[in-house]
């Protein structure tokens, strides 16, 4: 799992937001796109490419792309 | 593991009752949450129309009961059983069952009660009644679903409100219905009415509005993790079905029909994706009437597959929510008895307690 990859997935999880916005330090809850029905495509999106299931609390607790990416690998 | 396979019962047919009164999604709840956006909300979750009205679960399934048995060419007085499953009763007590034995005049000898689930409810309702006909002496039985007129004001742009009925008849030799069922009480507050119960009794601060997910509700109103609620789904439901093949020994993937609990069409079609499941095959009727808890699989196969049940037909259905519970049933139908959508309204004139 890299996160190159992780991020590129995560993108495509927004309509409007540029690419070039997500960063392994980009705060995503203050994207301006992002929205609890954001936030279900991505946990999808991560059940499906990683197999993994996160719950509301560990989209809560990451703060950065990157952390999101770290709490995924830890579950893996 | 709960597995459970019952002979000798089947499905004989289905009716449905939902308010006429239909809220339209892009007309109202604007300001439901500070992230609200409403072309937003029909586009991913599927749900542009409800049927909500001040009408409570039992005048919703009463006037589906008398249609069914009316289409079925049922008597009154040869059911033998009521089975009410709501989240949503007439009364705390006694129980809307025993209330329905009354007004529906079926025989004081009657087995009636209610079952407290909600989106999972009528498979289990369906567990309960079936394990209860087995025996050969309870012959026809009445199977209600639904939540209707919530305890509570209720405001909220995703549920809508239906009673269902399935009925239920002893048929020695017809094929068997096979369940698997499952629960997660560690996730009980992931869908939730914290006061009015014993545990917390309801007292004056239970009106207060207070934050939660970015919404102001009252303690008295349904809360929901939606995240928590979203990944259990789409992580439990293909993994339900898989078992129950698997103990079998059957492929899933032989259905005529899957009918899944009308979550919210992102879930749904996750657990599509999953399970490899031929759109044509997995009806849906939330983008009319929302997410209707217990009702939405008898709903959606009476709204969706009212001409279409003609025949034998193979049918898998889940139903996965609030526990956190789910449970997925196969059965086969014969020219299944669908009665048309009976559509209600308001019962001013009825003196109740």
């Amino acid at each position: 799992m890299e996160l190159k990859d992780f991020i590129a997935n995560f993108a495509e999880q927004f309509d409007e937001t540029d690419v070039n916005e997500f960063k392994p330090e980009t705060v995503f809850h203050d994207l301006e796109e992002y929205s609890s029905l954001v936030a279900l495509s991505i946990i999808a999106m991560i059940n499906e490419e990683y197999d993994v299931t996160l719950k509301g609390d560990d989209m809560s607790a990451a703060v950065t792309i990157e952390d999101l990416f770290n709490i995924v690998k830890s579950k893996m | 593991m709960a597995f459970l396979e019952v002979k000798n019962v089947r499905i004989a047919g289905m009716s449905a009752g939902v308010p006429k009164r239909v809220i339209n999604n892009m007309e109202q709840f604007n300001d439901f949450s500070k992230d609200y956006d409403a072309a937003a909300f029909v586009e991913q979750t599927g749900v542009l129309e409800r049927r909500v009205d001040n009408i409570p679960t039992s005048d919703l399934c009463v006037p589906a009961a008398v249609q069914l048995m009316n289409d079925l060419g049922w008597e009154k007085a040869e059911v033998d059983a009521v089975l009410f499953v709501s989240q949503n009763t007439d009364y705390i007590l006694p129980a809307t069952a025993c209330i329905i034995q009354e007004r529906l005049g079926l025989s004081k000898e009657c087995y009636a009660m209610d079952i407290a689930m909600g989106c999972s409810g009528w498979v289990y309702g369906l567990s309960a009644a079936l394990s209860l006909m087995q025996g050969g002496t309870i012959k026809k039985a009445l199977l209600m679903c639904g939540d209707g007129k919530r305890r509570s004001q209720y405001d909220g742009p995703l549920f809508g409100f239906a009673g269902t009925v399935t009925a239920l008849v002893y048929d020695k030799g017809c094929s068997s219905i096979k369940f698997h069922l499952g629960t997660d009480g560690g996730s009980y507050d992931a869908i939730i009415i914290p006061d009015g119960g014993a545990r917390n009794q309801v007292t004056p601060k239970s009106f207060e509005l207070e934050e939660f997910d970015g919404k102001m509700v009252h303690r008295l109103e349904s809360r929901m993790k939606g995240m928590d609620v979203f990944a259990f789904g789409i992580s439990t439901v293909p993994k339900s079905v898989k078992q129950l093949s698997e103990h079998f020994g059957i492929d899933y993937q032989d259905a005529d029909y899957y009918v899944f609990h009308q979550a919210n069409m992102k879930m749904n079609n996750m657990i599509m994706k999953k399970l490899k499941l031929p759109q044509e095959k997995v009806p849906s009727c939330m983008y009319y009437f929302g997410n209707t808890s217990s009702a939405s699989i008898p709903l959606t196969i009476v709204t969706q597959l009212g001409d279409k049940c003609q025949g034998h037909k193979r049918f898998l259905c889940c139903g996965f929510g609030v526990g956190l519970s789910w449970g997925t049933v196969v059965f086969e139908t014969d020219n299944l008895v669908l009665s048309k959508l009976v559509e209600v309204e308001e019962d001013k004139n009825t003196k109740w307690v």
